[in-house]
């Protein structure tokens, strides 16, 4: 765990100082911040980043999910937050393994997340639990198999 | 045998109605299930899906500069804004710097595409609220714009104009007074809208307090653009985080704070007169010569006088279009303000020459999970002007 006051992020800092467990990782690229969470902090970390008066993470701009197959854990989970207040982006990534590919649902906290979420359980296999309806968005209802994995060939199986 | 039609007896039950997926005010292929009372609609349901051609599949399996192509595909309508969001986020992650002149290009044409798809907007929408003739109007100066497209990339919709690190062709020598042209004409243009529908009984009767959104509720469903300006939130992405220069332009954020349909007309027709404006500062910066293209060998294909006679300009060339070319690994996230709102784009490199994941976080795909919010507890009539007001584009929504 690297030592507190370090971030270049004041936001990062900021979330290491409510919790320091919650922050399990911090990587900078190309002047993007990702903080990486463990998914057992997760939920409780997002209420905090969008209830936080001085943060006010309330924007929820996207959910993408990634696979690193064959790579374990094999997914993660990006949430894109954006702050209107401070005028700012943050990423948080969450690791999921591949064979328990569950995450919290937050559309209790930010409600765009719904669709963003039946999208990755559409395409990716996640499931979200505490979803009020988890179910293909894209594809048909009686598609079998999760077309965006990388196991899955690019023109489906025949 | 009896022709009577049997209602079941006691107590009314509401009607279930599916408005789609084949149905012309809906703009492509969109599927409402409305749950209704009589005529007041209880409970509306998107279903999306139809038109899904996996296009973030695909661009797994090309190279970055051929995912270009697919990027026209997703928004039909601003072909340009996706052109430039792609672009952008690709030369993030390769850390490039796109020559002044280029940036001032891309900020000219992808204002252009505002206009277009604003016009599209306009036209249709009105139709759809019954007003034919504006309709006619707005597709006749579309129409001269999208020449300019084409004497510009040599196509009308499917441009592919923007490449990463520049510009596919040097544009032709006259062809900034083709566009001050459209942009001398445009603005009495839309006073002739204006003149039509801004103090329309009709058209105020149709739009004023329908589909009314909360800047709270927007922020909440995560509504970017002119929608979630039409309720009060001053976000746009050109002003909050900007991008290929557009810090040098002056210009205004459009808001207003009724947020119904009426506010959003009025937003959009505001930002069409604030395209212009920025056209216009873009046509006095645009150098009339220099780079179109960054100077990066490997990366940017070399000129094709350089390919022709020199053998590491010959070398490259075949390189770049047989192999393409490998960003070190990273992940970036580029937001930019498309006609709809804010268009992400999400790349991820692991070092090799295709994308290991993009992902376009679509501006439609997400207002239109506002739709509910907007059209219950009102007339069916309603929902047609709630669909026609979020401006979606279902190519995009589906990708």
């Amino acid at each position: 765990m690297e030592p507190q006051g370090h971030d270049k992020d004041p936001v990062v800092s900021k979330l290491r100082e409510w919790d320091a467990q919650a922050v399990a990782e911090v990587i900078e690229f190309r002047g993007e911040t990702t903080v990486v969470v463990p998914r057992e902090h997760f939920r409780r970390a997002a209420e905090y980043l969008r209830s936080e008066p001085s943060l006010a993470f309330t924007f929820l701009s996207d959910i993408t999910v990634v696979d690193r197959f064959p790579l374990e854990p094999r997914f993660e989970v990006n949430y894109e937050l954006l702050s209107l207040d401070l005028g700012k982006r943050l990423r948080v990534k969450v690791r999921v393994p591949g064979n328990d590919a569950v995450m919290p649902s937050i559309v209790a906290v930010w409600p765009t997340a719904n669709w963003h979420e039946r999208e990755s359980f559409d395409l990716m296999g996640i499931r979200f639990e505490g979803h009020p309806d988890l179910s293909r968005i894209l594809m048909p209802d009686e598609w079998e198999g999760h077309p965006l994995r990388k196991d899955y060939p690019v023109e489906g199986y025949r | 045998m009896t022709t009577t039609i049997e209602t079941p007896a006691g107590p009314a039950q509401p009607m279930v109605l599916n408005m789609g997926p084949q149905h012309p005010s809906t703009h492509g292929v969109l599927r409402v299930i409305l749950e209704l009372d009589g005529e007041i609609v209880l409970s509306a349901k998107p279903v999306i899906g139809y038109l899904h051609t996996g296009i973030e599949k695909s661009c797994e399996s090309k190279t970055y500069s051929q995912c270009i192509t697919l990027t026209d595909r997703i928004d039909y309508l601003a072909p340009l804004s996706n052109n430039l969001g792609f672009c952008l986020a690709a030369e993030k992650l390769l850390g490039l710097e796109v020559p002044k002149r280029a940036q001032y290009i891309r900020v000219l044409l992808t204002e252009l595409t505002r206009i277009t798809s604003h016009l599209v907007w306009l036209g249709t929408h009105a139709i759809d609220l019954g007003a034919m003739s504006v309709f006619l109007y707005t597709f006749r100066e579309r129409e001269e714009i999208m020449k300019i497209y084409e004497y510009v990339s040599g196509q009308r919709m499917m441009t592919s104009y923007f490449r990463i690190g520049g510009l596919a062709l040097e544009p032709p020598p006259d062809w900034l007074d083709r566009v001050r042209r459209v942009v001398e004409s445009l603005p009495g243009h839309v006073d002739e809208y204006e003149d039509l529908l801004t103090q329309n009984r009709i058209w105020l009767a149709r739009t004023k307090g329908v589909g009314i959104l909360s800047a709270a509720d927007a922020i909440a469903m995560g509504v970017s653009g002119p929608l979630l300006r039409a309720s009060g939130v001053a976000y746009d992405i050109r002003k909050s985080f900007p991008y290929s220069s557009y810090d040098e332009f002056d210009f205004n954020v459009q808001t207003q704070t009724a947020g119904d349909c009426y506010a959003r007309y009025q937003v959009r027709v505001a930002e069409i007169r604030e395209s212009l404006k920025i056209i216009r500062q873009a046509m006095d910066k645009i150098p009339s010569e220099g780079p179109f293209r960054a100077e990066a060998p490997g990366i940017i294909p070399p000129s094709r006088e350089e390919m022709k006679t020199s053998i590491e300009g010959l070398i490259y060339h075949f390189k770049i279009f047989t192999e393409g070319f490998a960003p070190p690994p990273g992940e970036v996230y580029q937001a930019i303000e498309s006609p709809r709102g804010e268009l992400g784009i999400f790349m991820m490199s692991d070092g090799s020459a295709k994308p290991y994941r993009v992902k376009f976080r679509a501006p439609s795909f997400v207002n239109l999970q506002s739709l509910p919010m907007l059209c219950t507890g009102r007339l069916i009539a309603d929902v047609v002007t709630c669909i026609g007001t979020t401006d979606i584009v279902l190519g995009e929504v589906d990708r």
